[in-house]
């Protein structure tokens, strides 16, 4: 075998929280009716509305703003955004599918030392349950900064899922993205790992260590949760008969169990998961949540190695 | 004006009746406060009901949705002989507002304590957009002990949306029974007037008064406008009056027929 150059550098780039934010700033400029609400969490003062820490109100506020043909763009802690402003996202947002752009900031675990009553786990599970909404979680700065615009452009509901921590980046600069459009990052035949968010990197490690071994994995970001790439899935179910699916979020009500439902109405192979199994976290540093709690590249490998166990031979 | 409020107080009761479920009590206390608003003080044109510049109502207790609809059917906006349709599956008129099946009302509702943060978004935007465009929300007394009302509240008075208007129809009753008895709300104005609002206290049946409160309203830079309106719940069906059972239960047959003779 000869050693290959790996395809990803993986240089640590910015938060994907902090790419929205410059991303919001170049579509603040060119269209006049993007608004923002914030509840305590930023700085800017461009049409923009500072709600106080009351998320409830920041959330129908949006909607009174799309009502009136504005594209409100809300932030907050996903946590606190999606958790106290849910009863608001169900009945004055998506009931009447307005064009509202809910942006949640610290998700997952690895915002680390501040804990479980500020970590977001479950709000995948919360923004798929609302119907018409769009459910967005890029993985680096490239795909944070193209998929917010795309957001803004799309008209409706949407969520985008963002992170804290530094994220490796992914992409070259010129990447295209598509709502939606899941992108195979790496080839592969006898295992697929589909991820979102950081673990899109823990999966290209993933495959560039048991390539090594001779063990084909192919990789697929999915930067969309809903809808999904059915297409995508399908494909990976069908070609390679076994699936890793890896997300920073609990792993009920998460993209795991959404895959499992394509892979389950087009083609059923064996599937493993890698997230949070039922629990909430604790204090650390975001590098020891993520090793503690299973959602690092280790941890995709093992569930890879399960898998293609499991894997029934070819016949 | 009291001849429509009256037919509209008919339409209230023949709709429910003819549902057997819905909130006769709330839908009637504001009888007079939404006449004033479509028939007089509210800038639209039920031809036009997407004209941007138009003033705006949302009715946040969106269970009075009787009241709504009759006054929208009469202005023009839906059909008058379909009210009879309310509630019932495939009708435009949903148990509680729905865009979806109604485009020209302003927003959905029904989950209580979230009309004043959608006029806010509203009166913002009319402000960024320089439109003369006012919106009223109204709220129910029992709906205020959301907590979301009183960070709209704040939120009205700090970014001084002068555009919108807040109505409570203070019927005093609730699903339960009292509201004193249930979650005292009182002192009401001294409420509004603490968290900033332009506060005015009103006979909520006397239209001339309503009026001229709406016109205060439209006056008052610098900050948003409550109108504390005290109102009657089941406001001019006598057995309704001041009566908790008829909040959320609809009039019998019999029940709908003393009423109509009530309302002649």
């Amino acid at each position: 075998m000869t050693p290959t150059k790996p395809k990803f550098e993986l240089k640590l780039g910015m938060a994907t929280r902090e790419a929205f934010g410059k991303a919001l700033v170049v579509a603040g400029r060119e269209n006049k009716d993007i608004v923002v609400g914030d509840a305590d969490l930023s700085k800017s003062t461009y049409r923009f509305f500072s709600c106080g820490i009351a998320e409830a109100n920041m959330v129908a506020i949006a909607a009174g703003f799309a009502y009136a043909g504005k594209i409100p763009v809300v932030a907050s802690f996903s946590c606190f955004v999606m958790n106290k402003g849910f009863e608001q996202l169900r009945v004055t947002v998506a009931y009447p599918k307005l064009n509202v752009k809910v942006v949640g900031t610290h998700s997952g675990i690895s915002i680390g030392e501040d804990g479980p009553s500020q970590m977001s786990v479950e709000e995948t599970a919360l923004a798929c349950s609302l119907p018409g909404f769009v459910v967005i979680s890029p993985a680096d700065e490239v795909s944070a900064t193209a998929l917010v615009l795309a957001a803004i452009k799309y008209v409706g509901p949407v969520f985008i899922r963002t992170g804290r921590m530094k994220a490796p980046i992914i992409y070259p600069p010129d990447q295209k993205f598509e709502i939606g459009k899941a992108i195979e990052l790496m080839e592969g035949t006898d295992v697929t790992v589909i991820a979102t968010g950081l673990l899109v990197a823990e999966a290209i490690r993933a495959h560039e260590t048991l390539e090594a071994e001779g063990i084909s994995v192919r990789v697929i970001d999915v930067h969309t949760i809903k809808p999904l790439d059915r297409a995508a899935i399908q494909r990976a179910a069908a070609e390679t008969g076994a699936i890793v699916v890896a997300e920073e979020h609990l792993i009920d009500g998460g993209l795991g169990v959404r895959v499992a439902q394509v892979v389950g109405e087009t083609h059923p192979c064996v599937m493993e998961f890698v997230g949070i199994h039922d629990t909430y976290a604790e204090s650390g540093t975001p590098e020891q949540l993520l090793d503690k709690y299973g959602l690092v590249a280790r941890d995709v490998i093992a569930a890879a190695r399960r898998a293609l166990a499991r894997k029934k031979p070819r016949a | 004006m009291q001849a429509i409020a009256k037919r509209i107080r008919r339409g209230i009761i023949e709709m429910i009746g003819a549902a057997k479920s819905g909130h006769p009590g709330g839908s009637l206390s504001a009888v007079e406060l939404v006449v004033a608003l479509y028939f007089d003080v509210m800038r639209h044109d039920p031809s036009n009901p997407k004209w941007p510049d138009r003033d705006r109502f949302i009715l946040s207790k969106g269970h009075a949705a009787p009241v709504l609809y009759a006054a929208m059917a009469e202005c023009g906006y839906t059909p008058l002989d379909q009210l009879n349709t309310l509630r019932k599956l495939g009708s435009i008129y949903q148990g509680h507002p729905d865009v979806r099946f109604i485009p020209s009302l302003e927003a959905s509702t029904g989950s209580l304590g979230e009309g004043v943060s959608l006029a806010l978004g509203m009166g913002l935007t009319a402000r960024l957009n320089g439109s003369p465009a006012r919106t009223y929300a109204m709220m129910g007394d029992g709906e205020i002990q959301e907590g979301q009302i009183w960070e709209s509240a704040m939120f009205g008075a700090f970014h001084k949306v002068d555009n919108i208007v807040a109505i409570v129809d203070y019927n005093g009753i609730q699903l339960d029974g009292f509201v004193k008895d249930i979650m005292e709300v009182a002192p009401l104005a001294a409420k509004w007037r603490a968290f900033g609002w332009h506060t005015v206290e009103i006979d909520g049946h006397n239209i001339p008064v309503i009026q001229a409160a709406f016109k205060e309203a439209s006056e008052t830079k610098g900050k948003p406008t409550a109108i504390i309106a005290h109102t009657i719940k089941g406001k001019g069906v006598s057995f309704m009056e001041n009566n908790p059972k008829f909040h959320g239960t609809a009039p019998t047959p019999d029940e709908v027929k003393l009423a109509l003779q009530e309302l002649q």
